[in-house]
C-alpha cells in the first residue's frame, strides 16, 4: 500500500468523503465534505469513486510527500499547488514521483480546497464514512505534521481528463437561492431575509455560515420570543437565533436546534456558501 | 383538543413533519424505519415533529403525498405501529453531585426522588444534542426540574441527569448543564455497536437502584 507523508497542513486540513447518512436517529449528523461537488470532482480526476476520502484543506498550506508513485488532483478554493516548486493547473491530474512535495500556496479566493489521491486515502472509517465531523468528534483526527496517510486502491478508471475547466471562483457577492420555511411564520417580515446583501461573518466553521446584516437593510423580527421545542434541520437551513443574525447551518451543523428556521438554501447552492469567505455578501433570492 | 398534522418545507431535500403527539412522532419514526417511503435518506424525530430527508433529485411532491396518506392512517388507526420492545434497563448508583439540589427543586426527599425515578418507565423521544444523548420523557411532572444555573465544563460519560422535564445519560464526556442525580456503567454509545446509540427514539427505559439489586 502506497503512503503520502504529511508535511505542513495549514490552519485546518481534514479527511472528508460524502459523509455518513442514516444516523439522524443516533445522533450522528451527515458531515463530509464542505463543498460535495469539488470532492467528486477531485475523486473522478484521479478516476476515483465520487465518494472516496479526499482532504479538505481549509485557505491551503497543506504540504504532502509521496513515497511511490501517486495521482492527485485539486479542486474548490485555488490554492496554487507546487509540485516541487513548480505551478501546476487548477483541478487537474497530478502525477506525484517518489520523493516530490505537493504544496498547495494560499488561497485568494474561496475557502476550501480538495485533495484527492487516486485509489483514495485509506484510513479506518467509523459508522460507514471516513469523514471528520467537527461538531461530533466522530472521524478521524484533523492531520498534522508527520503523519502518514495510506493510500487505497479503490479506483474505478483510469484518469481520461488532464483538467476539468471550471469557471473561476467569484470573490464578488454570491446569490443563493433558499426555500421558505418550515419556520417563517414565526417572522413578522420573512421578506427581510431577500432584501438587501448579508456579510459572512468571521466566525464562520464547517458548522455554519454566520451571516451579518450589510448596509441598512431591513432586520429580521420575531414574531414573539415562545420557545420552539426542538426539531430536526435540514443541511442549508437558514437558522435565527434571537440577535436576528441568521446562521446557514453546513457540513458539521447540529441535527435539531430549538430557533426557528427561516428558509433553507437550495442543495445546490450550498457548496457555494461553504466557499463563501468571511467578508463576502450573500443575497438570497426566492427559489 | 388536536391540531392537524402539518408537512412543512424544510428545503429542496427534506420536509417537516408536525405532528399532534409524542405518540404519533414515534409511530411515524418506527413506521418510516420499517417501510421508509420512496427517495426517503434519514429520518430524525424530535420533541413534535419528524424530519424526513431526501436522497438528491427526489420528488418532494410524491414524498409529501406518501407522508400525509401514511400520518392519515396513523392517526386513524390509534397509533398503532410502533412494536413494544422490552424496556432498557439502566442501573444507577444514585451519587450525583445535585441530587440534593433536585430534591431540595421538588420539596422532596433524595429517597423520594430515587424512587420516582425508578419507577417511571421512561421513553426516548429523540436523541439531541450529542450521538446517543436519548431526551427520555415520563410523563411524571414530578421530576421537573431546570437546568443547573451555571453549566459544567466536563460532565462525565455515564451521568444520570434530569433538566426541563426530560430525563437523559451522558453517552460521554461533555460540557453540559443537567442536574446529574446518579452515575452508570451501561454504556450509551458504543461505535462497535449496531445502531451505535443504546437509545433510540420510541424506546422504553427503566432506571433501576444499584443499591436495592
Amino acid at each position: 500500500m502506497s503512503e503520502l507523508e504529511v508535511l505542513e497542513t495549514g490552519p485546518l486540513s481534514l479527511i472528508q468523503d460524502l459523509g455518513r447518512p442514516g444516523y439522524l436517529s443516533s445522533g450522528v449528523g451527515v458531515s463530509g465534505a464542505a463543498d460535495r461537488g469539488s470532492a467528486r470532482l477531485a475523486n473522478r480526476l484521479v478516476g476515483n469513486d465520487e465518494n472516496g476520502a479526499c482532504i479538505e484543506v481549509l485557505m491551503g498550506g497543506l504540504a504532502l510527500r509521496a513515497r511511490a508513485v501517486t495521482t492527485v488532483a485539486v479542486t474548490g478554493a485555488p490554492a496554487t499547488a507546487l509540485l516541487d516548486g513548480i505551478p501546476m493547473g487548477h483541478t487537474s491530474v497530478i502525477v506525484m514521483e517518489p520523493g516530490q512535495t505537493l504544496r498547495l500556496q494560499y488561497a485568494q479566493v474561496g475557502l476550501r480546497s480538495y485533495v484527492a489521491v487516486r485509489g483514495g486515502l485509506a484510513v479506518p472509517d467509523v459508522l460507514g464514512s471516513r469523514s471528520t465531523d467537527t461538531l461530533s468528534g466522530i472521524g478521524p483526527e484533523a492531520l498534522k505534521p508527520n503523519d502518514v496517510l495510506p493510500v487505497g486502491t479503490w479506483t474505478r478508471n483510469f484518469p481520461n481528463v488532464d483538467v476539468a475547466p471550471l469557471p473561476a471562483m467569484d470573490p464578488g457577492p454570491l446569490s443563493v437561492r433558499v426555500i421558505g420555511g418550515p419556520r417563517d411564520d414565526w417572522f413578522t417580515n420573512p421578506d427581510a431575509l431577500t432584501t438587501g446583501v448579508w456579510a459572512v461573518s468571521p466566525d464562520t466553521d464547517r458548522i455554519g455560515a454566520r451571516l451579518n446584516r450589510h448596509a441598512d437593510a431591513p432586520a429580521l423580527h420575531r414574531r414573539s420570543e415562545t420557545e420552539l421545542p426542538t426539531e430536526g434541520v435540514a443541511l442549508g437551513s437558514i437558522q435565527v437565533p434571537p440577535s436576528g443574525q441568521p446562521v446557514v447551518f453546513l457540513a458539521d451543523h447540529p441535527i435539531s436546534g430549538g430557533y426557528p428556521v427561516i428558509g433553507v438554501v437550495a442543495d445546490e447552492d450550498i457548496d457555494r456558501i461553504a466557499q463563501a469567505r468571511p467578508g463576502q455578501l450573500i443575497r438570497f433570492i426566492t427559489a | 383538543m388536536s391540531t392537524p398534522t402539518r408537512i412543512l418545507p424544510a428545503g429542496d431535500r427534506a420536509l417537516l413533519v408536525e405532528l399532534d403527539s409524542e405518540p404519533l412522532v414515534v409511530s411515524l419514526t418506527e413506521r418510516l424505519r420499517r417501510t421508509p417511503v420512496p427517495g426517503m435518506e434519514d429520518v430524525l424525530p424530535a420533541a413534535r415533529t419528524v424530519l424526513v430527508t431526501t436522497t438528491p433529485r427526489t420528488d418532494l411532491d410524491e414524498v409529501r403525498r406518501a407522508l400525509r396518506t401514511l400520518t392519515v392512517d396513523l392517526e386513524a388507526h390509534d397509533r398503532i405501529g410502533a412494536p413494544e420492545f422490552e424496556p432498557v434497563t439502566i442501573p444507577v448508583r444514585y451519587d450525583g453531585a445535585d441530587l440534593a439540589d433536585v430534591a431540595g427543586l421538588l420539596r422532596m426527599s433524595r429517597e423520594d426522588v430515587i424512587a420516582a425515578h425508578t419507577s417511571a418507565t421512561w421513553r426516548c423521544v429523540f436523541i439531541g444534542f450529542a450521538p446517543g444523548f436519548g431526551y427520555l420523557s415520563c410523563g411524571d411532572d414530578r421530576l421537573t426540574v431546570p437546568r443547573r444555573a451555571q453549566s459544567r465544563t466536563v460532565v462525565p460519560a455515564g451521568s444520570v441527569a434530569l433538566a426541563g422535564g426530560y430525563g437523559a445519560v451522558y453517552p460521554r464526556s461533555s460540557p453540559g448543564g443537567w442536574q446529574i442525580i446518579g452515575t452508570t456503567d451501561s454504556p450509551m454509545w458504543n461505535l462497535d455497536a449496531q445502531p451505535p446509540a443504546l437509545l433510540q427514539p420510541g424506546r422504553r427505559v427503566r432506571f433501576v437502584d444499584e443499591d436495592t439489586l
